[in-house]
């Protein structure tokens, strides 16, 4: 084995070594990687309910309530569970129903999330306005065909 | 060895390199002068304009591109500190270190044009989440790189150091490309993936790459023009530097 050969093994073992050291820590760290939880997680209690955290989902269509002062109402859904938000504050641009949203605060004891932090969060799609709207001009057609489809 | 039709040795010479590098520069100069200024022109009045964030979505066309160059020159430092680690190539340190400069520039860039982005669209500046605290920790190992190579008067030892840390940093580079995968985070996922999917309207996607092309040629050039001064400082003792037209004069 020449020197160079036995640099280049020490190097891979090496670098193998540190990456399963790696994915270990990461699967020990698992959800605490995430920024937010899912609804799911908050209804089936696997969030500390004592503790300020960060729930993220999409503020379901219809649900948004604008009250006085500032003061917004909405409910954040990840399709399968809700949790109603309370937030006083501006709220970012690109908040609006159908949008994904994070929002910081706890839980009160009647399980409305008190927020004081919202943030918007957007997708990874960008597009011009009227590819937008023929996207969706396609989609309901599509859906209105659906529901022509069925007797 | 000599059956090999280019003996890539003959390039880790600094006495070859040097000259070389000397010839690249003004190509991959100009090259990242039309092409940067192409992707701007592009990015500010040909792009469309985005069906959701607006005009202000533009920034993409500095923020993806610097931040796909902040993981890449960090994997290209990284190759070369392994193969100076292995064949004892002086020249292939040298590239490593004339790389980390720019490297950690297009982090800071990314870093500074996602909090201007951030702003807007999310609501905050900066937050904690998987994305943006692995790219910040990539800006840190680029310093980190720079401090301990810089702190060791001995060049061996310094470039030895200094491409072992750029070696175990390479953990960071996955945990930042599939973060937006593997976790919650806020920053959103990949709009061009590795398989080729694309979730962007062509005239964007092709501003994009071209100003991703730009940084590509400029960080070349940058590179080979500052290898060249790490060259001459390095080996100003040999008798080639001595006999070159820029010395004598």
């Amino acid at each position: 084995m020449k020197a160079r050969h036995k640099r280049l093994a020490y190097l891979a073992v090496g670098l193998a070594v540190l990456a399963a050291a790696a994915v270990l820590v990461f699967q020990a760290l698992g959800n605490n990687m995430s920024y937010f939880f899912s609804p799911t997680e908050v209804v089936e209690g696997k969030a500390p309910r004592d503790h300020v955290i960060r729930i993220g989902g999409l503020v379901k269509p219809g649900t948004l309530q604008r009250g006085q002062e500032l003061t917004a109402t909405f409910v954040v859904t990840d399709n399968a569970h809700d949790v109603t938000v309370r937030y006083t504050g501006i709220l970012p641009d690109l908040f609006a129903e159908g949008q994904g949203a994070i929002a910081q605060g706890r839980l009160n004891a009647d399980g409305v999330f008190i927020a004081d932090e919202v943030l918007a969060k957007h997708d990874e799609n960008y597009m011009p306005p009227e590819v937008a709207e023929a996207l969706e001009k396609g989609h309901q057609q599509g859906k209105a065909q659906m529901s022509g489809d069925q007797p | 060895m000599s059956s090999r039709l280019v003996n890539w040795f003959h390039f880790s010479s600094p006495a070859t390199f040097y000259p070389l590098a000397g010839r690249l520069v003004p190509i991959f100069a100009v090259i990242a002068v039309i092409l940067i200024a192409v992707g701007l022109y592009l990015s500010f009045f040909v792009a469309p304009t985005d069906y959701k964030q607006g005009e202000g979505y533009r920034i993409i066309f500095v923020h993806v591109p610097a931040a796909w160059m902040s993981m890449f020159i960090y994997l290209v430092m990284a190759f070369w500190a392994a193969l100076g680690l292995i064949f004892n190539t002086r020249l292939s340190m040298m590239m490593a270190q004339a790389l980390a400069p720019t490297g950690a520039l297009f982090t800071f860039l990314a870093l500074w044009t996602g909090a201007f982005w951030g702003k807007p669209m999310w609501g905050a500046w900066w937050v904690w989440d998987a994305r943006l605290t692995s790219e910040l920790i990539l800006f840190f190992l680029y310093m980190g790189y720079i401090a301990l190579q810089g702190a060791i008067d001995d060049t061996r030892r310094a470039d030895r150091a200094g491409a072992i840390l750029l070696l175990v940093g390479v953990v960071n580079i996955p945990i930042i490309y599939f973060s937006v995968k593997w976790w919650n985070t806020l920053h959103q996922g990949a709009s061009v993936s590795l398989r080729g999917d694309v979730s962007m309207a062509t005239t964007m996607l092709v501003t994009m790459l071209i100003m991703a092309l730009g940084f590509w040629a400029y960080s070349i050039a940058v590179a080979l023009k500052r290898v060249r001064c790490i060259i001459l400082e390095r080996e100003r003792d040999a008798g080639w530097v001595g006999k070159l037209p820029e010395i004598r004069a």
